[in-house]
């Protein structure tokens, strides 16, 4: 049997497109324009799922997004869900059907209608509130073990899928002076209204089809059309407009500072056969001048015993199914309420072919014209009357009814039924104000929370501000809407629209529901989702519980997907009824962005893979990559780590590189350090404030080694600074440290040396840096230099010259060492670096040499005792830590860290301070961290007296070396330390942090 | 995401355009060498921090570079007003006063 | 395309990135630029030199046929120049020439001239979707009212720092580092 809840006629469905999905493997057929919650509806199946604690089976609530139960795995087709593409926790009353979507059910195992997990439904009472809290208290030591395993196994719902997303997401920054958060009727007016004033805007609704309501409300009209039909009319007139963006599947689920509003389009899911180039969804990312929020209502549950059974739905859904999907719910309906528009519900149901079973309505006297009405379409009528109970498992069979009296509630009889409708009246829709930061107040006739003054340029319409009736919503609509318009700088007048039909209907009902059952035995469900029952919340009151907030953590209702859109009202009415307080006292949770859940494709958008980060490359790179190397990240940049040839391992191809440099020649993309351009008449003077070295008596064409501290007397970063001219010096950073330096260099020039004549531009892309280092480097780069005296009188060690290479390139070329044997950089334009390079790769290869990677520079620096700032320093090493008291100007009167240098504990005896180590054994490879200590092995609680830095097996030395900062470490040398390992000490002995030709003789070869 | 207004470019940019620099007006004393170890430690460390209105330093790293001073509340991120760097600092208590209001 | 005299298509292989119907983007040829530094006495000389005068108004730019000078700060410009010949050189001698000429022009009075001709590329985003398109990335409002044309600024392309001056009503210019051009690239063409 197919569809077999079907309508005959009406309803937005295409009927002429008939569509084709499986849910839990089985085939079912609906109609375009059906979501998978009204598609299942029509063909019976109200069991869609078992609940997250006590896995009771469960059905479909609502139409809408606060639906509590109907949480399914959706894919695109049943391959895809067994191949682990499905998205978990879509909500069924959302989802679109397309042909071959494939859903499933959750939490249930092995089957929906037999699901093992059930066995908690049992056990109900161990789970009661703050199960979490009291059951896995003790003893520690099961944390890890028992509790945690068995809670994330247990707990959570959906399956998050296994294989990574090949969808694309996309994103959109966007400006409006209006954004209309809710495109029904009040959404529609706004937008209109604003519109028409000229203003920029953007309407978003979540669902398909924008008209909210007026989707589904049968006889209304406005400006003489079937309110259908004004829809329609509106959105014409508002996607004609070019300032007007209309953005349907489309949740505003975030309201941050400032207007600042996240949206979430929901592109293609709806799709069976979407274009590939489309992004799955895209986020909005929108400033709006003002906001008006449209968000409509939503109607409460009543909270009686078995309210959680599948065919028990909020009355507006059954209506909703009715007259927009063309769904009649169930063969008999009963109607429990305490609310006139579940009356009318009812009636739309019965004139479109359903049979009302019974309306049961709390209050005493309903309004008169409408029990005339059910009189008229035969349909029974009970007042006094409450929805005691539910009898059914995975369906209603049939309702318990209790009378209302002073008396208490007596027994009323039953009735057969396979639907329950109820309302307990409505709860406007205030999640995006209270995200606002707008605060709520308290309307006790009304009772609901309504929006108070906004924070935010913000204004709420319609009913989500507790307005009722179409013409008013529309009226208050069109308000807002010119308002907002107004606000943003584009005054208008409110455009009226006349209404009829869509009544304002009185009635509600908040809290449990008074029945004759045995209290001990029954639950009535306050949160579907997170199984939340009456009880649990008096419970949570009795176990001291007094403020919302601790309520809410305690028993975890308003946990759920809808944050308490269905559930905070009766659980707030329920816990001061408990606590004996008035609702306002008690207080109402915050409404926190998301509004519903998002993806986290949506969240990363386009910042994935590749283009998560820029991934920075030299000009060399590809040369590099050619040549087989292993690249390592620096920052944002890819750098040659080695260049291993044949089958070398990496330990092979650095020894082999560090060997090259220093017997022949090596060539190093040095490209990714910093340059800043420091020019202007104060240049020097500049200099010698941010530098600890001396700079006014640097002569042009000649380099200086700079450090630079920060206030706090700390090493921040190193590099080479070379004078091109009295004015001008080209000054070199770390390669992670160039933006740092710069910015640090910004910041004391703009607000404390205003009155130095100097700029800083950056340059760090205007060349490119290639390092030829080693006896024969001269040799690899002569043939190519162009107009330059390299011989070592006429272009000593640290040095540098402008001038140009292979005919015309222009170039500034340095002479200085990062190795300890003789060599040059040289600086020339990215687009000629590769083929600069190439021709001294030419020559170097001629000469027996090779191109070596960051790690043998790395090596080859440490043998000669050079640190790398970030490695050897920490954030807490002063140049005198480092031995690098050589690098201070004394006679300098003031640098940025002077002062601090001077600080008691900067100067105290037994600082940290760099020391080389040598195992004892000749072999062991230090660990860099580890660290050292006086004994072998060290009593528990001993205070290290530092640690390794840096540890490289060196070839130049032969054997492993490793440099260290140790507490008094120049005062040690000689000694033997240990390095405690886990297999037992390793002692080592302390020395002189170099490993290389200390003198430096080879730099000046 | 917050939007300040740069008082050199003239506009309004979110903060992501922004780099915070810490509270305004502590001045980096002329002669370093003349203050005591205690009075050096109060100007590299000792801030104000208050509850309420702050001038503070943000320089406008990804748009015109320049450093700039904003009186911000640090309880509800709001920026009540944006100045250049050397010019006078605001009364805040004035400016508290009539926030108040 | 008023404006856009200055930039040429490259006409390397790839350089065209997006080529779209409703959208293009291509990389544009080597110019030669100069970061200009000091105050408006010096950018007053400075600008009669160059044959284009800095602009002394906020997000202003000047361009005069081959010559462009973009405010970048209060005392900041970046000067672009064209050799007038097609080629995919970058006009390293026409930027040399340039400071030359400007560095006399200003003389003594302090100021500061870099030539960055090499540090960026600039890519040219045209057609009635380059808004739009430069909106994925760009939280800038690119509406025509609130981003006319003739505005230039920098700014973020998501991690990526630019410099985005629109040249025409559907037609905006790229500047950014050279080893950011790829993310930039990639991110429009996905865009």
């Amino acid at each position: 049997m197919t569809q077999q809840n079907r309508t005959p006629e009406g309803g937005r469905i295409d009927r002429g497109t008939p569509v084709t999905f499986t849910f839990d493997g089985k085939r079912y057929q609906g109609f375009a324009g059906d979501t998978l919650a009204s598609a299942l509806l029509a063909n019976d199946v109200h069991l869609v799922g078992r609940s997250f604690k006590y896995h009771r089976p469960r059905g479909i609530v609502t139409a809408g997004s606060e639906e509590p139960n109907a949480l399914v795995g959706v894919a695109r087709s049943r391959a895809k869900h067994a191949g682990g593409e499905a998205t978990p926790n879509l909500r069924a009353t959302q989802v679109e059907i397309h042909e071959g979507l494939a859903a499933e059910s959750q939490n249930r195992w092995p089957s929906l209608a037999f699901d093992i997990g059930a066995v908690n439904d049992k056990l109900s009472p161990l789970f009661v509130a703050g199960f979490y809290y009291k059951t896995f208290m003790w003893p520690k030591s099961f944390w890890n073990r028992v509790y945690e395993p068995f809670i994330r196994a247990a707990a959570g719902l959906g399956k998050a899928p296994t294989k990574p997303d090949t969808d694309t997401y996309a994103n959109t920054y966007a400006h409006c002076d209006v954004l209309v958060a809710g495109g029904g009727p009040a959404g529609l007016a706004a937008a209109l209204a604003a519109a028409r004033s000229g203003a920029r805007v953007i309407l978003a609704d979540e669902q398909a089809e924008f008209g909210g309501s007026l989707l589904h409300e049968r006889g209304a009209e406005i400006e003489g059309k079937p309110a259908a039909d004004w829809v329609t009319d509106a959105l014409g007139e508002l996607g004609n407009n070019p300032r007007v963006t209309l953005l349907p599947r489309t949740t505003v689920f975030g309201y941050f500072n400032q207007n600042f509003l996240a949206l979430a389009e929901r592109v293609t899911d709806h799709l069976a056969e979407p274009d590939p180039a489309l992004p799955r969804e895209r986020m909005w990312q929108v400033r709006a001048k003002e906001v008006v929020l449209a968000t409509g209502a939503i109607e409460r549950p009543l909270v009686f015993p078995e309210n959680d059974r599948p065919g028990v739905m909020m009355a507006e859904a059954g209506r909703i199914y009715a007259n927009r999907y063309g769904v009649v719910p169930g063969k008999a309906i009963a109607v429990a309420t305490a609310c006139d528009s579940a009356w009318r519900a009812a009636f739309d149901i019965a004139e479109a072919g359903g049979t009302i079973a019974v309306i049961a309505d709390l209050r005493a006297e309903p309004p008169a014209a409408l029990v005339e009405r059910a009189g008229s379409l035969g349909i029974p009528v009970e007042t006094s009357c409450a929805v005691t109970g539910v009898i059914g498992k995975t369906r209603v069979k049939r309702v318990l009814l209790g009378r209302i009296s002073d008396a208490g509630v007596l027994s009323a009889g039953e009735v057969e039924a396979d639907c329950l409708l109820m309302s307990g009246g409505w709860t406007p829709n205030v999640s995006l104000h209270s995200q606002a930061r707008g605060k709520l107040d308290w309307q006790a006739d009304a009772g609901a929370f309504l929006p108070g003054d906004p924070v935010q340029a913000q204004r709420s319409a319609g009913s989500c501000r507790g307005i009722d009736g179409l013409a008013e919503v529309l009226a208050d609509g069109a308000r807002a809407g010119v308002a907002a318009a107004t606000a943003a700088g584009h005054a208008g007048e409110a455009p009226s629209f006349a209404a009829t039909g869509g009544d304002a209907g009185g009635g509600w009902w908040l809290g449990a529901v008074p029945h004759d059952r045995d209290a001990a035995r029954v639950r009535a469900f306050v949160d579907f989702q997170n199984d939340v029952t009456a009880k649990d919340v008096k419970l949570a009151v009795r176990e001291g519980m007094h403020s919302i907030e601790h309520i809410k953590r305690y028993t975890t209702t308003g946990m759920a997907t809808d944050q308490g859109r269905l559930s905070n009202m009766n659980a707030l009415s329920i816990a001061s009824g408990a606590l004996g307080n008035e609702i306002p006292q008690v207080g109402l949770t915050t409404f926190r962005q998301p509004y519903t859940p998002v993806t986290f494709g949506t969240l990363a958008t386009t910042s994935r893979g590749d283009l998560f980060d820029p991934v920075r490359k030299t000009p060399i790179h590809d040369w590099a990559a050619e040549q087989g190397a292993a690249f390592e990240d620096v920052g944002l940049w890819k750098r040659a780590w080695y260049f291993p040839k044949g089958d070398e391992d990496m330990h092979d191809a650095v020894a082999r590189e560090c060997r090259t440099v220093r017997e022949s020649v090596g060539i190093f993309d040095a490209t990714t350090l910093g340059k800043i351009e420091i020019v202007g008449p104060d240049a020097a003077e500049f200099l010698n404030r941010i530098y600890t070295n001396p700079w006014t008596k640097l002569g042009v064409g000649k380099l200086r080694y700079g450090l630079m501290l920060n206030e706090a007397g700390f090493i921040m970063d190193d590099g080479v600074v070379g004078r091109l001219a009295d004015d001008r010096f080209h000054v070199t950073t770390t390669t992670g440290g160039a933006p740092r330096v710069l910015a640090h260099m910004e910041d004391y020039l703009q607000t404390e040396w205003s009155d130095l004549n100097v700029w800083l531009t950056s340059t760090t892309e205007q060349w490119a840096v290639i390092a030829v280092q080693g006896p024969k480097a001269r040799e690899a780069i002569a043939p190519l230099v162009d107009d330059i005296d390299l011989s070592g009188d006429a272009f000593p060690h640290m040095s540098l010259r402008e001038g140009h290479v292979m005919g015309g390139v222009p170039c500034r070329l340095f002479r200085m060492s990062f190795t300890g044997e003789a060599g040059y950089e040289i600086n020339v334009p990215p687009s000629r670096a590769r083929a600069v390079w190439e021709a001294v790769w030419a020559n170097v290869e001629k000469l027996g040499g090779c191109a070596y990677g960051t790690e043998a520079m790395h090596v080859l620096r440490a043998e000669k005792g050079y640190i790398i700032v970030g490695q050897e320093t920490d954030g807490t090493v002063t140049p005198d830590d480092v031995g690098m008291s050589w690098a201070i100007g004394k006679k300098k009167p003031d640098f940025v860290g002077k002062r601090s240098l001077a600080r008691p504990d900067l100067v105290a005896e037994g600082r940290k301070q760099m020391v080389g180590l040598l195992t004892k054994d000749g072999k062991t490879l230090l660990e860099e961290g580890a660290q050292v200590t006086v004994e072998r092995s060290p009593a528990r609680g001993t205070s290290a007296l530092g640690h390794v830095t840096s540890s490289y097996q060196s070839p130049a030395a032969g054997r492993p070396i490793a440099l260290a900062m140790i507490a008094g470490g120049r005062d040690r040398i000689g000694e033997t330390l240990h390095v405690p390992m886990p297999n037992g000490g390793i002692a080592v002995e302390v020395v002189q942090p170099v490993f290389v030709d200390p003198e430096g003789s080879r730099l000046n070869a | 995401m917050l939007l300040i207004s740069c008082p050199w470019c003239g506009v309004e940019r979110p903060e992501i355009e922004f780099r915070y620099g810490g509270e305004a007006h502590i001045d980096r004393p002329a002669q370093p060498a003349d203050l005591d170890d205690h009075q050096w430690a109060e100007f590299l460390y000792m801030r104000s921090n208050p509850k309420g209105l702050l001038a503070e330093r943000w320089r406008h790293v990804h748009g015109c570079g320049r450093f700039f001073n904003a009186v911000r509340h640090t309880v509800s991120d709001r920026f009540v007003c944006v100045y250049k760097t050397g010019e006078k600092c605001p009364d805040l208590e004035a400016l508290a006063r009539e926030g108040a209001q | 395309m008023p404006d856009t005299a200055l930039y040429a298509p490259a006409t390397t292989e790839g350089a065209s990135v997006v080529s779209r119907p409703d959208v293009t983007v291509t990389r544009a040829a080597p110019l030669a630029r100069l970061a200009f530094r000091g105050d408006a006495t010096a950018a007053g000389k400075a600008g009669a030199a160059f044959g284009a005068s800095l602009p002394m108004a906020p997000l202003a730019a000047n361009p005069v046929g081959q010559r462009a000078a973009l405010w970048l700060g209060p005392d900041e410009w970046l000067l672009l120049a064209a050799s007038g010949t097609v080629g995919e050189e970058v006009p390293w001698a026409l930027a040399m020439t340039l400071c030359d000429e400007i560095a006399t022009a200003v003389g003594t009075h302090p100021h500061a001239l870099v030539d960055v001709s090499e540090r960026n590329v600039a890519l040219i985003v045209s057609g009635p979707r380059a808004a739009a398109l430069l909106n994925t990335q760009v939280f800038l409002d690119l509406d025509e009212g609130a981003f006319p044309v003739g505005q230039v600024t920098r700014t973020l392309f998501t991690k990526a720092e630019i410099v985005l001056w629109r040249t025409g009503p559907e037609t905006f210019v790229v500047e950014c580092w050279r080893s950011f051009a790829p993310y930039v690239e990639g991110l429009l063409a996905n865009g």
